[in-house]
């Protein structure tokens, strides 16, 4: 699983990267719309995985709801609270045109952990009975393992990994096997939140499809750096946390296929999922309101939507061209550092902008605490992937990850951060 | 933080190891980092006869819990017991941030559980 010496094709070191002037105009005018990384100009920021930094028009979007727009939505006949009404239907327009789905396949919620258990309790305790088996993979975050741990207890069924072959990508010849035995539902990442590693989303929705299985997709990884369509994909259910994609936290997106909406029932009960209420029974609300109970995070949604457009203005060939770019900068630069213990396959076209690895023979805290010194933010631990961390034999990991406004300086500056914790720890160079 | 002898506290642990029939012993994970640490004491009229420590993690962690075996090695468990989380850091002997005080303090919290059992007594407030 460790990077093999000699993969990667020889680029120029890190010490000799010079940018192309383009790319580096665009990233100076993008990092200037962070307010946080204008106020702190010597920041590197590398742990956009965990959540990414918010530009300006999002945080004025905030604002501005709240300065113009606040009401509770769906309640008020009031004027106020029909343009409250309206920004959140325009968010979810947004955020469906975003992702090639219908306004009534998107329900909002907090974040991709609440909207896992919202596909668990709506849809999978319906729908999983005993004997039956979900199949996740070996790569999947704690968010996308433990609530199929719960339902397979208490439904008795069982759960299968698809294994990770020695550079760390899923194996497909598994898959296929897995998948023969006929799972209910594929529960699996877009892109690894350790190894990097792209799924091939679309050839295993086909196959699933085959044997009538379900596909949950969580976008996590992926949703803030390649296009995402629901419908190229034909996934059944996905799910994506916003404050990963430049958007504020608690605000989350499920994506329902409009064929399974028949088939599900509401996860939480109460207000503004009703359509009538009596005594002693209720009926509910039609899609995506059965699922979004109660006074819905209405600014962050419209946060979210600005984020979306924010993305979309930067464009996919920009973005993908400049996050491949680091990755494979950062890349080479570990790979000359010969203490580096890489994670994750070594082809770029197979792997996004994050990078995982170990530093000699120093614990991840260790490593990251050192950077901190030196003002460069990554991420050390287990990543909330526990059991790979213990099938790959380590205890935690390094991680740096990207976002639109990273520069080569900012890989140059982590570089020798890193070089330094070499000194630090004594480690023979 | 990483000053050479914490760094060789953490390469050539002290007293790191297990006890053939330890009168007493806690292990414990710092779920946010999968650092684990077990303790072992043997007791012998109420004093600390050996105790040793098992486990990995990070320097601070290690290197906090390997001082901590060698410094209560010989103390009545009462004393051991009485030991409090900034005599610990002062032991340890250099400025922790506040995002490692839970790695420099796992060690001590196991030690911590092991004079609880020992003495038949609750862990205090502040052990969250
Ligand atoms: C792949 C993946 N899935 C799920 C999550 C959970 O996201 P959140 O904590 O926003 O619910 C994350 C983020 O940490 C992730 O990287």
């Amino acid at each position: 699983m460790f990077l093999p010496e000699s993969t990667i094709d020889s680029v120029p070191q890190y010490a000799n990267v010079s940018a192309s002037a383009n790319d580096s105009a665009i990233v100076s005018s993008c990092k200037s719309s962070f307010p946080l990384l204008v106020s702190q100009p010597k920041l590197v920021y590398f742990d956009s995985a965990a959540t990414t930094q918010k530009p300006q028009e999002v945080i004025d979007a905030l604002q501005d709801f709240y300065e113009t727009a606040n009401a509770n939505p769906h309640r008020g006949v009031y004027a106020l609270s029909v343009s409250a009404t309206n920004a959140y239907a325009a968010a979810r327009e947004t955020v469906a045109e975003f992702l090639g789905a219908r306004n009534e396949e998107i329900v909002f919620v907090r974040n991709a952990t609440e909207g896992i258990n919202l596909v668990m309790h709506s849809w999978a305790q319906q729908h999983v009975k005993q004997g039956d088996t979900i199949l996740l993979t070996e790569m999947e975050h704690h968010s996308n393992l433990v609530p199929w741990q719960v339902v397979a207890k208490e439904k008795g069924a069982r759960l299968d990994f698809i294994p990770l072959t020695p550079e760390g990508l899923l194996d497909m010849n598994v898959a296929r096997s897995l998948l023969m035995k006929k799972p209910v539902l594929l529960a699996l990442t877009h892109v690894s939140n350790v190894l990097g590693s792209i799924n091939p989303v679309k050839q295993l929705v086909q196959l699933a499809h085959t044997v009538g299985a379900k596909v949950l997709l969580d976008a996590c990884q992926s949703v803030a750096h390649m296009p995402v369509n629901v419908q190229e994909f034909g996934v059944d259910f996905m799910v994506f946390s916003g404050h990963k994609i430049y958007g504020p936290t608690g605000s989350g997106v499920v994506y329902i296929k409009k064929e399974l909406h028949a088939e599900l029932v509401p996860f939480l009960f109460g207000g503004d999922m009703i359509q009538e209420v009596h005594w002693h029974d209720s009926s509910f609300a039609a899609m995506p309101y059965l699922l979004e109970a109660g006074t819905p995070p209405v600014a962050e949604a419209v946060g979210l939507a600005r984020a979306i457009d924010f993305v979309r203005a930067l464009g996919w060939d920009w973005i993908q061209t400049h996050e491949q770019e680091l990755m494979i900068t950062c890349l080479n630069g570990l790979r000359a550092m010969p203490q580096v213990k890489i994670l994750g396959t070594t082809t770029p076209a197979m792997r996004s902008g994050l990078i995982a690895f170990n530093l000699g023979d120093m614990h991840a805290h260790d490593v990251a605490s050192v950077l901190d010194d030196a003002g460069v933010c990554i991420r050390s631990g287990h990543h909330c992937c526990m059991p790979l961390h213990e099938k790959l034999g380590i205890a935690a990991s390094c991680r740096v990850s990207f976002g639109v406004y990273n520069s080569r300086e900012d890989i140059v500056a982590f570089l020798n951060a890193l070089t330094k914790a070499c000194e630090v720890f004594k480690l023979e160079q | 933080m990483y000053q050479e002898m914490i760094l060789d506290y953490y390469r050539n642990p002290r007293h790191f190891g297990e006890l053939d029939s330890p009168d007493v012993q806690h292990r414990e994970a710092n779920p946010l980092c999968g650092d684990i640490i077990e303790v072992q004491m043997k007791v012998k009229n109420g004093a600390v006869n050996q105790a040793c420590f098992q486990g990995k993690g990070c320097a601070i962690s290690q290197a906090a819990v390997s001082m901590l075996m060698e410094h209560v090695q010989g103390k009545p468990v009462s004393e051991v017991h009485a030991f409090s989380k900034e005599q610990m850091l002062d032991l340890l002997g250099i400025p922790v941030s506040y995002a490692r005080l839970k790695c420099a303090l796992l060690g001590f919290k196991v030690m911590k559980m092991c004079t609880c059992k020992h003495l038949g007594r609750e862990l205090g407030e502040g052990f969250a």
